[in-house]
């Protein structure tokens, strides 16, 4: 997977890569997450997997035997390629998982442990 | 791959699963000059639809399990034989891929949570022992020594050393390199439209649509579809699709280390009412790091809908011999149709009313595990020299198999 500019040094613009809302609605009080110790901006009813793309990361995990990159595929729960590990609890699709706030987002490079 | 069938041939089998696979792997062995037809993909059919059993655990005392055990050591000479010849010096990258085929002598648990089911599966190990079976029984604390997740709920349990499990796909694929190194002509795509005969009936060869070829044997190994292939020919044979499903787990780390069935697994297979929904649990983890739990029988024709009840229930045993399991997510789920036969044999030899018609089918769930001893029989039968076991039980025209068929006549879609 190429990663995007937005995992690079340039600074994504205040609201991440969210399309502009149009007038009147509001996407409600920001608040933010951790993922991989790093703030998050996310809005309510955001996913993770939404907000973590907003913020430009695509790379959610490395597979864990030939360590290539995955993220975001499918985006609707099917393909369990976005899986992390979600204040202690693992295998959680990004896709599927609210955003609350000071969540503790990992990384998940290996099956978790049960 | 996708050759024009030869004019001729001295056998065309039909089917490109691991039962024709391993047919035109013996025929071509014993020098025949061999053409697979396959109407889809090699290997795609129920091949791809189960678990790899190579089992033993499940056989009762007769002619499947002689076939069982013959087969099991096929199966481990197939590995060693792979295995040398990835090591070989003369050895290139496409023969270490065909080592791969995932061969793994993990072993069996059958799991006994009553005392019934205990009783079942001791009365039944003094016979298969008889034959030859390891088979050893262990008491609750010891099983929780092989598989630390087990329930602690269990009466005790029988571990069976020589049960193995393979990928069958690659397995296909490696036994169709064989064949094909020995000079048998692989043709996938290549539905038969017809199978033609002669004047004083016997078989004169197979019309399919990229082609006819003319031969005196026909070898039938299309599975849940060799009832069409036979009718093709005149024949009839009582075979019909059960339908199966398994769930995929997501992968985790190896938490179960062997094949691990529920007591009653045997029982289930010949179940008195052939046509009532069952499940029998079997639980393994893959070298992938999924979890296979399988798996159900259902006669409904060829629907490929999930039933989703029985999924459920499947599930729930699953998590009863495995508490573990409760907390872990399902990827996915998968379903196929095996080879159903009446009297719960496959169907192994000539027709009985077709001169040159032999088929090789009716493995019902077994067909991984059974095919390299179907090849060996079935070839022996078509050249006629000395067959490694008793034919007459898998004779097409045996008594049991059209008499089971009429009692239960099984649903065919």
């Amino acid at each position: 997977m190429r990663e995007s500019a937005a995992d690079g040094p340039r600074r994504p613009p205040p609201d991440g890569l969210r399309v502009p809302p149009p007038a009147g609605p509001s996407r409600g009080a920001a608040f933010t997450f951790r993922f991989d110790g790093r703030q998050i901006t996310a809005y309510p009813g955001e996913t993770i997997g939404a907000a973590l793309l907003a913020a430009g990361i695509r790379r959610l995990r490395t597979t864990r035997f030939a360590g290539t990159p995955r993220g975001l595929l499918c985006g609707i729960g099917s393909c369990f390629d976005c899986l992390v590990t979600v204040d202690g609890r693992g295998s959680q699709r990004a896709c599927l998982t609210p955003a609350i706030p000071d969540a503790e987002v990992e990384v998940q490079d290996v099956p978790r442990a049960t | 791959m996708r050759e024009t069938p030869p004019p001729t041939a001295d056998a065309v089998v039909i089917g490109g699963g691991i039962v024709g696979a391993c047919c035109a792997d013996a025929l071509s062995a014993a020098g025949l000059r061999v053409a697979i037809v396959e109407r889809h993909g090699l290997a795609g059919g129920t091949t791809a639809a189960g678990e790899g059993n190579i089992l033993v655990s499940d056989k009762e005392l007769g002619p499947e399990l002689e076939l069982a055990l013959l087969s099991n050591r096929l199966w481990t000479e197939l590995g060693e034989e792979l295995q040398a010849a990835a090591v070989a010096p003369t050895a290139g990258p496409a023969d270490a891929a065909a080592a791969d085929i995932e061969l793994e002598a993990k072993g069996g648990l059958m799991v006994a949570m009553t005392d019934a089911g205990h009783d079942a599966i001791t009365t039944l190990a003094v016979q298969q022992r008889a034959a030859g079976v390891v088979a050893e029984p262990i008491d609750a604390a010891a099983a929780a020594e092989l598989e630390p997740h087990l329930t602690p709920g269990l009466v005790g349990a029988m571990h069976y050393p020589q049960d193995q499990q393979v990928q069958p796909v690659k397995a296909s694929a490696a036994v169709l390199r064989r064949a094909r190194g020995r000079g048998a002509s692989l043709h996938p795509h290549t539905p038969v439209t017809g199978i033609t005969r002669g004047r004083d009936g016997r078989v004169t060869g197979v019309v399919t649509r990229r082609g006819a070829i003319s031969t005196g044997v026909v070898v039938n190994a299309a599975g849940v579809w060799s009832r069409q292939l036979a009718a093709m020919a005149g024949a009839d044979l009582p075979i019909a699709p059960r339908r199966g499903q398994i769930l995929v787990t997501e992968p985790l780390p190896l938490l179960v280390h062997r094949k691990v069935y529920d007591a009653d697994y045997v029982g289930t297979v010949g179940a008195a009412d052939p046509t009532a929904a069952a499940i029998s649990s079997v639980i393994e983890g893959t070298r992938a790091g999924t979890i296979l739990i399988g798996s159900s029988r259902e006669l409904v024709g060829l629907d490929r809908r999930s039933n989703l009840p029985l999924l459920a229930r499947m599930a729930a045993r699953a998590m009863e011999l495995f508490p573990v399991l409760a907390d872990v997510h399902l990827l996915r789920t998968y379903l196929g149709f095996r080879p159903y036969s009446p009297d719960h044999l496959p169907i192994i030899g000539e027709d009985g009313e077709v001169a040159g018609l032999f088929h090789a089918t009716g493995h019902e769930g077994a067909g991984i595990g059974l095919a390299p001893a179907t090849g060996a029989l079935l070839a022996s039968l078509v050249t006629a020299t000395t067959p490694p076991l008793d034919p007459a039980r898998f004779a097409a025209d045996r008594a049991s198999l059209h008499r089971a068929a009429a009692d239960a006549e099984p649903v065919d879609a």
